[in-house]
């Protein structure tokens, strides 16, 4: 038996251990998957031997080679063997192993509950330490269920080491098992006292995290977590709790006026940077929480706002980050603090770093105005030109676009500027998304400003222009969908639309949603292009343009994809009615000339050129984002009704819903929007007559503008913009000029007019515009079009947003935990919770709680839950102003003692700083720059 | 909460890797090589927070890391976490490991990665801040390292001595020793 003992040493001797392990693997470069895929095998012999620390030997390579991405779930139950080893050393490499490669999902852990549970109740404090700190890897709900009490009882260890493990456990446990948090919970708060700094701050984190995802049922704590901030000296501690009064006082104003004293208090005396940020940062969730009503609301925000300007003018770029982050939240409700800082977020935007880069620009949107739009944005494209890698390319893209259609482009005062600048984006290289959002801007900007349209549709021609000629240009795909969009939609617009239909029916390979918007706006420049021909009776023209477009579609038509074939036929068959009856008019004007004399002739195309035209018809709107959703089914449709008769019945009219009905509702719900695909085709009168209606509905309904001033706003200010001497001059020259920035001109023409505006204003007195804004008097005042189509009678309501999704894990534990009617699953006394001493903090506490007493079935709890209620009720009104509980003669008393406090706590933080290391780091200590 | 702390070296090389949130093996590899690629193209006098890791958490994560000479520190951490606290506890960490192994390298965590787990699980536990001053944590380390010399004891010894053998390469000696003569020799002998 000895010899046995010492032959299974003298092997193991020569066993490789860890470090041989490492040491091969680093020996072995070129070939290292053959190595230890060698180095497994030996592994799994070490395993099968009965040698515990041959074992462990084993199990400690595993983790290793784990970490190299090797799965070692396999070994599962080596592991527990060597994790139910009585030696330390050996059950330490188990476990760690185990916190490694479980999880909650494993099958094993099983076997290990037994194990841990000895392990937790342990002499040994740093056995039960082992044991909790690996659990806390892969707890799962079984696990959590079983051990939760014995956990529970370590809270009352003797020894703060296992104390401050087991709090922090207890958490996991809550996620995992989310019952066990109502009877936990009032230990958990006896902790928040806890004599050692280490068990307190770990409770502290606990309450902070669960508070973070259902903050409400922690607002009974307030009081507890007042006093901390108050007297202690731990920084880290601190920061967690400044960091959980800024989840509380949103849900809680009163809290949020208590705190702002002890938080200015804290910003002007902490050397700590780190705390100090939170600070500012809890401030301004206060600020933004409280609407009005503070006193001294404005230097508050003030004083955050100098701080901040302080930490950005740091040399450390990481307080200049972290500055940038807080400002962007004061941007949103005090836009006019931060913008006295523009000079400073405009030098942040040179910075080297791209982090600090991306978070200045995000304080841009709130930093322009009317006058320095076209300044930043001309800085914005600079970067955009020196930018590397794509991330920050498209961020810049979004961001321009984003600052400039702000509140329905409230900040352009050149439409022709804007237009350029979008056209120049469109030739630059961004991510394969991007051409969509300029697309998408084009779009927009054109149909809200009819004033822009003319030059918007030159531009797009232009562009369709070079694209087709042109090989080595390189513009955006999806942006020529919008110029070709644009360019059939707002045809009339355009001088030349010959040569638009000419470079469009050039197109080549293009992606197929493209490629059918092509086909169709190709019909839509037709059908104007032949009226001019038509009115000038230019025949043969006419029937050479059909041909034309007929030989591309006669090409499109063998495109694989459905959608341009079938636009494709669909214009083919439209080119050859049209080509008939050109013909036919053709034929009739030959006829004509012959014999000259007949004076009442009409013409014959006429009818089909004019009917062709009425195809395109009507204008288009933007359509509000929920439009579709809310159409209502018209009367008399029946939309399960079926549209299509099996060819076996002869029968036409009202048959009966077939079986297979519902194979068609999901097609039919989708299409309610679009009824019209089932009604005949609306002649010219009826098209007529429902606009008629339209507009008597846009009329009553609020969304819309009303359109009488909508047309008088857009003659007055068309002529408003062409009174702008820049605009025509911008217009003729630098059209042809790709490449460069063209964008530039408006900007220098932009300050000339500015100049000349003023000196015009000296010499003639202009009648001065009334208001006094700065933004007024920056050039003229363009209509946009800000409603969005909806059907009658809906509204826009943000109540139906589509995703709520919400934290599964965390919604468990959404528990009011304010109530005491305990379920005493764990033998825990029936502890008030402190709900008494809490006065009114939670002023709806009580329907809460009826609303839960009644969940309970049990009859006896409640009645101790009624009980609770009469005395809360008598309780809550005599302190409802009393939120943190402490009574207004106390409070008196303690801020009569706190001056000579402070100083002594002073004296106590210098000598606390000499012993503790809490302080011995840059941000958390103090003076980060010493 | 911290998602996940992974020291790597200039390379991309895995020094440590602990994860709070399970993920298998070939995704833990791949946030590594993601971590790594989001880390190491970025300068050294930029500052220390990066956002966009894609694979690890989402919008509310950031990462949040310290360079040290041949060696990037990368705390994977949510918004409940302060970036500056956490950028404090990478210098804890690293402090205390160059306590514990006496002007720490890189070789130390590449031969010692059991150590640097058994160190860190004294700084965070589950992904929650467990201790951050830095002589208790010194002392509970200290505490445990005497437990494991006391139960190895004698019979560490031998394990020790091979150990100091095996570092002078004794086995590839013997190994490489010519033993077939032996037999021959036996057999030579006549009796």
């Amino acid at each position: 038996m000895a010899l046995k003992k010492v032959k299974g040493n003298i092997e193991r001797m020569f066993d490789k251990n860890l470090t041989d392990l490492v040491r091969g693997i680093r020996n072995n470069k070129e070939n290292e998957a053959k190595y230890i895929s060698e180095c497994m095998e030996d592994i799994k012999q070490e395993l099968r031997q009965d040698n515990l620390s041959v074992k462990s030997n084993a199990i400690a390579k595993l983790t290793y080679l784990q970490m190299l991405g090797y799965d070692i779930s396999w070994a599962g139950f080596n592991i527990i063997e060597v994790m139910s080893s009585s030696k330390f050393t050996l059950k330490r490499i188990g476990y760690l192993a185990a916190s490694q490669s479980f999880h909650c999902d494993s099958e094993l852990l099983m076997l290990t509950t037994n194990m841990i549970r000895k392990e937790l109740n342990s002499q040994n404090q740093y056995e039960a330490g082992l044991a909790l700190t690996s659990l806390s890897c892969y707890i799962s709900t079984d696990l959590a269920r079983d051990l939760a009490n014995d956990i529970l009882t370590l809270l009352s260890s003797t020894k703060p080491y296992i104390r401050k493990k087991a709090v922090l456990m207890m958490y996991k446990v809550f996620l995992k098992y989310p019952e066990a948090l109502r009877p936990a919970f009032p230990r958990l708060k006896e902790k928040l006292e806890d004599p050692d700094p280490g068990v307190q701050s770990a409770a502290v984190n606990v309450v902070c995290e669960l508070a973070r995802k259902n903050p409400k049922n922690y607002l009974s704590l307030a009081p507890v977590f007042f006093k901390l901030m108050t007297t202690s000296t731990n920084n880290w501690m601190l920061i967690k709790i400044i960091k959980l009064f800024g989840a509380l006082t949103p849900l809680e104003p009163r809290l949020g006026k208590k705190l702002i004293e002890p938080l200015t208090n804290l910003i002007h005396s902490t050397s700590a940077m780190s705390l100090l940020y939170e600070c500012i940062n809890t401030v301004i969730a206060v600020l933004i929480s409280i609407s009005s009503g503070m006193p001294n609301h404005a230097a508050s925000i003030q004083l955050c706002v100098q701080k901040l300007r302080i930490l950005i003018e740091d040399s450390d770029q990481n307080l200049k980050y972290l500055g940038l982050l807080a400002m962007s939240k004061i941007l949103k409700t005090h836009p006019k603090s931060v913008q006295a800082h523009k000079d400073l977020i405009l030098q942040c935007l040179e910075d080297k770093d791209e982090s600090i880069r991306l978070r200045a620009l995000d304080l841009l949107y709130g930093m322009v105005s009317k006058k320095n739009l076209m300044e930043i944005v001309k800085k914005l494209m600079v970067h955009m030109d020196k930018a590397e890698g794509t991330v920050y390319r498209d961020e810049l893209l979004s961001k321009i676009i984003l600052i400039c259609s702000q509140n329905n482009y409230q900040f352009i005062t050149n439409f022709e500027w804007y237009i350029t600048v979008l056209v120049e984006l469109a030739q630059m290289e961004f991510g394969s998304k991007q051409g969509h959002v300029i697309g998408a801007q084009l779009m927009d900007v054109c149909i809200r400003v009819p004033a822009i349209r003319q030059f918007a549709v030159t531009e797009m021609a232009q562009l369709l222009d070079v694209y087709t000629s042109t090989s080595q240009f390189t513009i955006m795909q999806e942006v020529l969908y919008a110029a070709a969009w644009l360019c059939g939609e707002f045809i009339a617009d355009l001088k030349n639309p010959e040569q638009t239909l000419q470079s469009m029916l050039k197109y080549k390979a293009l992606p197929q949603h493209i490629e059918s918007v092509f086909i169709q706006n190709i019909l839509k420049v037709l059908a104007h292009v032949l009226e001019i021909y038509e009115a000038k009776e230019q025949y043969d023209e006419m029937c050479a343009l059909c041909d034309q477009v007929i030989d591309k579609m006669n090409d499109s038509i063998k495109s694989g994809e459905l959608e341009v074939q079938e636009r494709a036929s669909n214009t083919l068959i439209i080119m050859k009615i049209l080509q008939e009856e050109i013909t036919a008019g053709k034929n009739h004007q030959s006829m004509r000339i012959m014999d000259s004399d007949d004076p009442l002739d009409t013409k014959p195309s006429e009818t089909i050129v004019a009917e062709f035209l009425s195809l395109f018809n009507g204008e288009l709107n933007p359509v509000a984002p929920k439009a579709q959703k809310k159409v209502p089914i018209p009367e008399g449709l029946d939309l399960d009704a079926q549209i299509y008769d099996e060819p076996v019945e002869e029968s036409d009219s009202d048959s009966e819903p077939d079986s297979r009905e519902n194979l068609f509702i999901k097609t039919d719900r989708l299409r309610s929007g679009n009824t019209i695909v089932y009604q005949p085709e609306p002649t010219e009168e009826e098209i007529k007559k429902s606009r008629e209606a339209r507009k008597q509905e846009q009329l009553n309904n609020p969304h819309y503008l009303k359109s009488d001033s909508i047309d008088s706003n857009t003659s007055a200010n068309t002529e408003n913009v062409d009174g702008v001497p820049v605009a025509e001059l911008a217009l003729s020259v630098p059209l042809k000029t790709f490449g460069e920035k063209r964008s530039d001109k408006y900007l220098a023409m932009n300050t000339d007019t500015k100049k000349s505006k003023k000196k015009s204003k000296k010499k003639k007195k202009y009648k001065s515009e009334s208001s006094s804004d700065e933004n007024a008097d920056v050039g003229p005042v363009i209509e946009i079009k800000r409603g969005m189509e909806l059907p009658e009678g809906a509204t826009l309501s943000d109540s139906e947003s589509d995703h709520d999704k919400k934290d599964d894990l965390h919604k468990a534990l959404d528990i009011d935990l304010t109530s005491n009617t305990v379920p005493n699953d764990y033998g825990m006394p029936d502890v008030p919770t402190g709900v008494e001493h809490l006065g009114g903090s939670v002023g709806n506490d009580v329907k809460k709680e009826k609303s839960h007493s009644k969940k309970k079935s049990k009859g006896d709890k409640e009645k101790s839950a009624k009980k609770n209620d009469k005395s809360k009720k008598a309780l809550k009104e005599p302190k409802e102003d009393n939120l943190l509980g402490l009574d207004s003669d106390a409070e008196k008393q303690q801020a009569d003692k706190k001056p000579k406090k402070t100083k002594k706590e002073k004296k106590d933080k210098k000598k606390a700083k000499d012993k503790e290391t809490y302080y011995n780091h840059p941000y958390c200590r103090c003076d980060h720059k010493s | 909460m911290i998602k996940a702390i992974l020291v790597f070296n200039n390379h991309g090389k895995p020094r440590l890797s602990k994860f709070y949130q399970h993920f298998p093996e070939d995704m833990q590899q791949q946030i590594i090589k993601e971590t790594f690629q989001l880390v190491s193209k970025r300068d050294d006098n930029v500052c220390n927070f990066l956002e966009g890791g894609s694979l690890i958490g989402g919008s509310d994560y950031k990462l949040i890391y310290r360079h040290y000479a041949t060696l990037y520190f990368v705390f994977c951490v949510d918004s409940s976490e302060s970036e500056l606290g956490i950028l404090d506890l990478i210098q804890v960490f690293v402090e205390t490991l160059d306590k514990c192994f006496e002007n720490v390298c890189e070789l130390d965590l590449i031969f010692h990665v059991d150590k640097v787990h058994y160190i860190l699980n004294e700084l965070v536990m589950g992904g929650m801040v467990l201790e951050t001053n830095m002589t208790e944590i010194l002392t509970r380390i200290e505490e445990q390292n005497k437990m494991e010399k006391q139960e190895a004891g004698i019979a560490a010894a031998p394990a020790r001595a091979v150990s100091a053998m095996k570092n002078m390469n004794i086995p590839q000696q013997i190994k490489d020793m010519k033993l077939p003569d032996l037999p021959q020799a036996i057999k030579d002998l006549k009796f």
